[in-house]
């Protein structure tokens, strides 16, 4: 048992030692390293611009990933598409201003070019009869082109040459500085503290606008303070997904949450982690691929989490619901069949013990082949068995004779009892007429649960007797179980009392 | 290099010297930002009023992983495999988006949203791994070289030279666009206001959807070397919203196009000269421009025409209840 206790802290040792040899070039330099060094180089993090870069994904993941919540249970995917865009006029504004990639004059310029296209885009709203979606669309695409203007100026200029700033189109995580993954941890920080400190104000004013006011929440400023957290958790990840692909980082990760969960704080916090993860994994492939733009690579990474969710999801996967509705449908067709058979034993008054699968074909209108499988299935599930008769081939006939075991027996009564209680409280309670029940109750029979079947009994005072005249089995009949054969004429229970 | 931002503005060297010593390649440049804001202009007045505007950038975006394959396959820009691929693209699109809306609880916005980003995040990793700085500039996705059109290879139909190829592909573009709204006028009128009224006509409210997305999927293609994918947006919208400050029947608005197209890629192209940046660019700035002078000034809903009909209701009022006191 020593060596594979040895073994990880050597391969560990390995790990961190290796880079040593690979560390004087800088990165972006290198171009004939093979993957699995690039992944050493990575994962060692001994690299300055590999450290910003991780702590930078991170940052990334939690403001993106938890404003992104909000996004989605808005409704705002399509506007936070439209503020990434109109952040761009800002940005190349700032780093006109400041002549250099600074990061605090480039987070001003974006987070003011982002305010005022939201400001735009409600004033458009607001005193035009142009469509939300055309309002959205002007801005998107209006401010956007003013910022291709300035950043095709800023090229030709002399400081614009090597400083950078196409980085901001489709991003570039390994070109972050220690400033802005400083300005990044602040966004992040704050996108925290405001998570948990307004949780029940935000939680209230995403899903209801109306109750939040009846309640006091000021839903105004609630809504103020998400835009503006939201332009600058869209302005902080700017450098590391580029403009065009920030939106994606904003509602990928929250619809994937969204697909495990139902609760808002486990959204966030799930949300927060794909979007660390999809960052991280991101940057980690543009490095493999020599210093691609990371943003498309972010993104390829958070809609992969998003398709095993879609697919694979506990709850809402496309697997499992259709996996649940499969079940569904044998249960049923268990019960159908469970049925049929306590319908041939009550019609022999209960005088037998087992039913013939060519009555079982009878009562189910069905071929015999039809319901020999039926049968087959229920004995598989354990609720019924075949019994031998004296010919050995009629196994396989008609003759063939199935006998309930007491589960089945128990579940048989219940299906029973379920749907000829849901028949007299539709004649009684809902005014149905008597030939009328029949189909809805075929249906509700395989959900009515014990505690609506307490109700319905104590609604209907206890009754023994459907519409039909058919009687209602009773508790006591199924707990008899087995033991009906020996006593069949009391099998049924006694009359209504009224 | 260039020191300052704004040039001094030299009327001579923006807006005659282009058309005396360079008059063939800004004549080209001009005409192809016009044929561009032509079709866009036209489909895009239906694209607005389906409410379809945002669709209409998601798919813009989305095409391109398309338009990428197409052209590793072909390494050249052949339009028959762009269209191809194009058209692949734009319908993977539309189905991955119902997909996900109809078989999961994600919201057909956000659905949108995940379809588009990643489609157009698969384009740009193609474009950067296999083609970069070879036929496809990632940057050049975003904003287009219109500058660069008059230097591509002419199309020859017969004898005569129509002009470098993708003017004479929009040119063809463009006419197609006019042609096809001509000739279902009536259809697409019907089925982008009234719905169950076209359905109750009998019309074919379906392939009436279908036919104009083609038309849009096909007009972004021949456009998007030219503007980009993310301008064309700005070509699609435009035009519609800005006419209809002073307009509101819709043919009015169609034939509010051609000369908006003018005014854009006129102006467009003299604001690049004189600030030397993307073409395409400036001609989404003059329609930017031109649509805030339309949304002050409009007679229908502008805001100086609502200002001055609130101040004049207001003083209405007031010697109305000033007659009551």
């Amino acid at each position: 048992m020593k060596v594979p206790r040895i073994s990880p802290v050597f391969v560990l040792l390995v790990f961190f030692a290796f880079p040593a040899l690979v560390h004087a070039t800088r990165i972006g330099d290198v171009t004939d390293l093979d993957w699995s060094e690039q992944t050493f180089r990575f994962l060692s993090l001994r690299d300055a611009a590999v450290r910003n870069a991780v702590l930078g994904s991170v940052f990334m993941g939690i403001s993106c990933g938890l404003f992104g919540g909000y996004v989605v249970a808005r409704r705002l995917a399509l506007f936070g598409d439209t503020l990434s865009h109109a952040v761009l006029p800002g940005v190349a504004l700032g780093f006109l201003w400041s002549r250099t990639k600074d990061p605090v004059a480039i987070f001003v310029g974006a987070t003011v070019a982002g305010l005022l296209g939201t400001v735009v885009v409600a004033w458009i709203r607001k005193t035009t009869r142009v469509k939300e979606d055309s309002a959205l669309g002007l801005v998107l695409s209006g401010f956007y082109a003013v910022g291709i203007c300035i950043l095709t100026v800023i090229q030709e200029m002399e400081f614009g040459n090597q400083s950078g700033i196409d980085k901001f189109l489709f991003g570039q995580a390994a070109a972050l500085s220690s400033a802005d993954v400083g300005l990044m941890g602040a966004v992040a920080m704050g996108a925290l503290m405001m998570v948990t400190l307004l949780n029940k104000e935000l939680l209230v004013t995403s899903f209801d606008e109306g109750f939040a006011g009846s309640v006091g929440v000021p839903v105004e400023f609630m809504r103020y303070v998400l835009l503006v957290g939201l332009t600058f958790a869209v302005v902080s990840s700017l450098q590391a997904v580029g403009v065009v692909l920030v939106s994606a980082l904003l509602i990928t990760p929250a619809a994937t949450a969204y697909l495990l969960t139902d609760r808002m704080g486990t959204l966030l916090l799930l949300s927060a982690l794909f979007g660390i993860a999809g960052g991280l994994l991101g940057s980690y492939g543009s490095f493999l691929g020599n210093n691609l733009p990371t943003g498309p690579f972010m993104v390829l990474a958070c809609t992969s989490f998003f398709v095993v969710a879609f697919f694979g999801g506990p709850k809402h996967g496309l697997i499992s619901k259709w996996l649940r509705r499969r079940n569904r449908v044998r249960q049923v067709s268990f019960e159908n069949t469970m049925k049929a058979a306590y319908q041939v034993l009550e019609s022999g008054d209960f005088s037998k013990e087992s039913v013939t699968v060519g009555a079982l074909a009878d009562r189910r209108r069905t071929s015999v082949a039809e319901a020999r499988r039926e049968a087959d299935d229920l004995v598989k599930a354990g609720f019924a068995s075949m019994v031998c008769s004296d010919n050995a081939g009629s196994l396989y006939s008609q003759d063939a004779r199935l006998s309930l075991t007491p589960a089945g027996w128990e579940r048989a009564c219940q299906i029973v009892r379920n749907h000829r209680l849901w028949e007299l409280y539709l004649t009684n309670e809902a005014c149905y007429a008597a030939d009328h029940v029949h189909e809805d109750a075929e249906k509700i029979e395989h959900v009515l649960g014990e505690k609506v079947v307490r109700h319905l009994e104590r609604i209907l005072k206890d009754p023994r007797r459907d519409p039909h005249g058919s009687a209602i089995p009773s508790l006591e009949d199924i707990e008899r179980g087995a033991g009906l054969s020996t006593n069949p004429s009391s099998a049924t229970g006694y009359f209504r009392q009224n | 290099m260039r020191e300052e931002f704004f040039p001094p503005f030299d009327y001579g060297s923006v807006f005659v010297n282009p058309w005396l010593s360079d008059f063939e390649s800004t004549f080209q440049v001009v005409l192809m930002g016009f044929f561009v804001c032509l079709a866009c202009g036209v489909i895009g007045n239906f694209v607005v009023a389906r409410r379809l505007a945002l669709v209409g950038d998601a798919i813009s975006h989305s095409l391109l992983p398309g338009i990428a394959i197409a052209f590793v396959f072909t390494s050249s820009r052949s339009l028959p495999a762009m269209l191809i691929g194009a058209a692949v693209a734009g319908v993977l699109t539309t189905v991955l988006i119902e997909l996900i809306h109809r078989k999961s609880r994600v919201k057909p916005d956000a659905a949108i949203g995940i379809v588009f980003t990643t489609l157009f995040a698969i384009g740009v990793v193609i474009i950067s791994i296999w083609l970069d700085n070879v036929h496809l500039d990632a940057d050049c996705v975003l904003y287009g070289e219109i500058g660069l059109v008059p230097l591509r290879e002419s199309f020859i139909l017969g004898v005569a030279s129509l002009g470098p190829s993708p003017i004479a592909t929009m040119g063809a573009v463009a006419l197609l666009d006019i042609v096809l709204v001509i000739v279902f006028y009536r259809v697409l009128l019907v089925t982008s206001f009234d719905v169950g009224l076209a359905r109750s006509l009998g019309m074919p409210v379906n392939a009436a959807h279908y036919g104009l997305m083609i038309a849009l999927a096909l007009t972004i293609v021949a456009a998007f070397e030219a503007v980009g994918v993310v301008l064309v947006v700005a070509m699609l919208i435009f035009p519609a919203v800005t006419v209809g400050f002073f307009f509101e029947r819709l043919p009015v608005l169609l034939i509010g196009v051609p000369p908006l197209s003018l005014a854009y890629s006129f102006g467009g192209f003299h604001l690049a000269k004189w600030l030397d940046c993307s073409i395409a660019g400036a001609m989404v700035v003059i329609a930017g421009a031109l649509f805030v002078v339309a949304w002050l000034l409009g007679p229908k809903g502008g805001l100086f025409w609502q200002w001055s009909l609130s101040s004049s209701f207001q003083g209405d009022r007031k010697s109305i209840t000033e007659v009551g006191s």
